[in-house]
């Protein structure tokens, strides 16, 4: 653990705002367990991805501005969201004159911005958690926070110390489920298609569990599993870690 | 050959979903391209620093591109070979059509090329009298179908080895109807047969290019069925069919470029064909073509240089993006509804027919970004798709109903305080709607979430609500 605590700006994102903040305080508990001081600033909404995605780059630069500047002088920033925090590393930089302040702000709030498990895991050098949670789970991997962080071994590595839960790998748990954002409304049959696919091979795992760490893509996984009728149940990795069993599962009855 | 249905995506997909046969189709395929690559990749440590090498070799070229055309053509007339310059699709159809007017060629025989198809060649031969056939086993199967091709590299990869039994058994009617074609290689055989008396009675051999050097005039083309070096030996004329991008400086700059070609496209370290053309016949050679002609292909390439479009012009046409991708393996190649299907064709297809032909191609997908993952050229697609969203935003080329939703969210969101208070009410009334159950089976404004699937419920109040009771 480190000697001062670190002071952690939490980035909710909007979706852990407005349908589960149980994932919010999970994370909070996680940072707060590993040391660190959990602020939430308030004036954040949305890292500004929808309207990034769908072209509408004034917009995107609009929000992405509002997130820089609600997170001036934390430490970190973290977020329980490879996707959130991918467009923070990844894209805010892009909309930015290199050599101006804004650009400079933005790179160096991408420098302090972390997807969870792996700001405990790379940044504050966490081995293990203190958690139980009886669960045979599967992980998908969220593509942002895959291939645009590089996140794969640090939600494993975290989850595997939780008392209770034992990992079964699915086939193709890189392979997207069909989510992305507004695609997942705009074309929902091929989205369709994509989830079979996914839950094919989550069934194959014979888990009764399916863990990732971004919430649109759990959503979409667990909407699907639900309208099947599947007794899957469908969590966010910081629940897990933070051994929050109570809550109900993702569209599930309380 | 089908018309362009590009705008038509929706219906498109609608029929490839509901296809079993090419569902079928698509998933024999994607899993054995994407492990055979894998395998491949993994037994070339230096792989990915080829990957670094082919892009810069490229982007090179693609900086000097007018010194590489004017140095390429000057190499292939001191080979005794003709050069052919053709802006637009017109003026490559009329380009050949004149070599084989010439040539008096009643039939022309042609190796695989994604430009012919990009000027749909085959038609403009038929309607002057012209026969063409097509030599690459998949591409002679779309061709008796009337078929583009659904795959860069696999262009029948759509179809099931029942139906081209069927095709073959309807267009073969010389041969004994009782024949057993059960197995794929007496398809094969069959092909091979029908296809071998045309390769010696055909006037002119048409074939693609994968590289045009420039230090040498030479084209260079990767086949694995060898029909590519009879098109183009055996008769009198060759015409070279490429797009100016396939400018690489040197014969080592191709031979890099071709290390990860194979590699990425079927997992082969090499093609089973890789063949060399430098002019046509020499004095003493004891075969080739008397003539040899390139047509360069520009179709509003040279428009995309110097944009944020410039790196799809890397692009060597491997397909790998395409086996990776989970839309195209969802809904194949036809659904796109032009001639270059998945990632790489929603990129390149607006560029070349017209974004506002092609609306819904950069939207479809998910912006997993697995196609950039695997691109050897290092193109980075998701990002340019990104680009084209962006023209359809300044251009209003997207639904109303999205972009005054966009709009209107955005407007919320940029106003954190207005933001916490709507999102407070939505999620409580959202929440009250689901009465415990945790979901609901459907919610207003949200017809393509609660089509296929439950829409998860809000928990209640917002993380902001919560966070302002338990920490005050």
């Amino acid at each position: 653990m480190p000697e001062t605590s670190p002071r952690v700006g939490l980035f909710v994102t909007c979706l852990v705002d407005m349908f589960r903040p149980s994932v919010g305080f999970a994370g909070v508990k996680l940072l707060e367990d590993a040391g660190c001081t959990v602020e939430v600033p308030e004036a954040q909404t949305c890292c500004g991805q929808p309207a990034y995605n769908s072209g509408d780059r004034e917009d995107a630069r609009a929000l992405a501005l509002n997130v820089i500047a609600a997170f001036r002088g934390y430490d970190y920033l973290v977020a329980p969201s490879g996707s959130c925090a991918g467009m923070i590393v990844k894209h805010y930089p892009e909309f930015f004159e290199p050599g101006s302040t804004e650009h400079d702000e933005a790179l160096d709030l991408a420098r302090r911005t972390h997807e969870i498990t792996s700001f405990l895991t790379r940044v504050l050098k966490v081995e293990t958690v203190k958690a139980q949670f009886p669960a045979c789970a599967t992980y998908h991997d969220s593509c942002s926070g895959l291939r645009e962080l590089g996140i794969r071994n640090e939600p494993r590595k975290l989850l595997s110390s939780v008392e209770g839960v034992s990992l079964r790998e699915m086939t193709d748990a890189e392979v997207c489920c069909g989510f992305g954002g507004t695609f997942c409304v705009k074309y929902p049959g091929i989205s369709d298609k994509m989830l079979e696919k996914k839950i094919r091979h989550i069934e194959a795992t014979g888990a009764d569990t399916l863990i990732a760490g971004d919430l649109g893509c759990l959503m979409n996984m667990a909407g699907k599993l639900k309208r099947m009728g599947s007794a899957i149940k469908v969590r966010h990795v910081a629940e897990v870690l933070a051994g929050d069993y109570e809550t109900p599962p993702i569209a599930e009855a309380k | 050959m089908t018309e362009m249905s590009t705008n038509a995506f929706k219906d498109n997909v609608s029929k490839a979903l509901a296809d079993d046969k090419l569902q079928f189709a698509m998933t024999e395929t994607g899993p054995r391209f994407i492990a055979k690559r894998t395998k491949a990749r993994e037994a070339l440590p230096e792989f990915d620093r080829l990957r670094d090498q082919a892009r810069d070799i490229k982007d090179h070229v693609l900086d000097h591109l007018d010194i590489y055309l004017e140095t390429y053509e000057a190499k292939v007339k001191e080979t005794g070979g003709h050069v052919h310059w053709a802006e637009t699709p017109d003026d490559a159809r009329a380009a050949v059509l004149e070599i084989c007017r010439k040539a008096n060629a009643k039939m022309v025989t042609k190796g695989k090329s994604m430009i012919s198809e990009e000027i749909d060649l085959n038609k403009h031969l038929e309607e002057n009298g012209i026969t063409p056939v097509e030599t690459d086993l998949g591409e002679y199967i779309i061709q008796l179908r009337n078929e583009r091709p659904s795959h860069i590299i696999a262009p029948a990869v759509h179809l099931t080895r029942d139906q081209v039994e069927a095709d073959f058994r309807r267009v073969h009617t010389h041969l004994d109807p009782k024949r057993d074609l059960t197995e794929i290689p007496a398809l094969v055989e069959e092909a091979r047969g029908v296809l071998r008396q045309k390769y010696l009675a055909a006037d002119v051999g048409i074939t693609g290019a994968n590289f045009l050097v420039a230090e040498t005039g030479t084209s260079i083309i990767v086949t694995n069925e060898g029909n590519g070096d009879l098109t183009q030996t055996l008769p009198r004329v060759h015409i070279v069919l490429a797009s100016i991008e396939k400018l690489v400086p040197t014969l080592e700059d191709a031979t890099t470029i071709l290390r990860v070609l194979a590699r990425s496209a079927t997992g082969q370290d090499f093609s089973n064909y890789t063949t060399f053309s430098t002019g046509g016949r020499r004095e003493g050679d004891p075969d080739g073509p008397i003539e040899y002609h390139v047509i360069l292909l520009d179709n509003g390439r040279t428009n995309v240089l110097g944009t944020e479009f410039q790196d799809m012009l890397r692009c060597i046409r491997c397909g790998a993006c395409l086996n990776h991708c989970p839309v195209y393996n969802a809904v194949g190649g036809h659904a796109y509804g032009w001639v270059y299907p998945g990632p790489i064709g929603s990129v390149v297809t607006p560029a070349l027919v017209g974004i506002e032909n092609a609306r819904h191609l950069p939207n479809a997908s998910t912006f997993c970004g697995r196609c950039e993952e695997v691109c050897p050229m290092r193109i980075p697609i998701p990002k340019m798709l990104r680009h084209w969203r962006e023209k359809e935003f300044e251009r209003h080329l997207q639904p109303a109903s999205m972009r005054w939703g966009l709009g209107v969210w955005a407007w919320v969101a940029k106003r954190p305080k207005l933001y916490r208070r709507a999102t407070a009410i939505a999620a409580r009334v959202l929440a009250n709607q689901a009465h415990g159950k945790g979901r609901l089976k459907k919610v207003p404004l949200a017809a393509g979430w609660t089509e296929i699937r439950d829409f998860p419920a809000p928990q209640g109040k917002t993380f902001h609500q919560l966070w302002k009771e338990r920490r005050r």
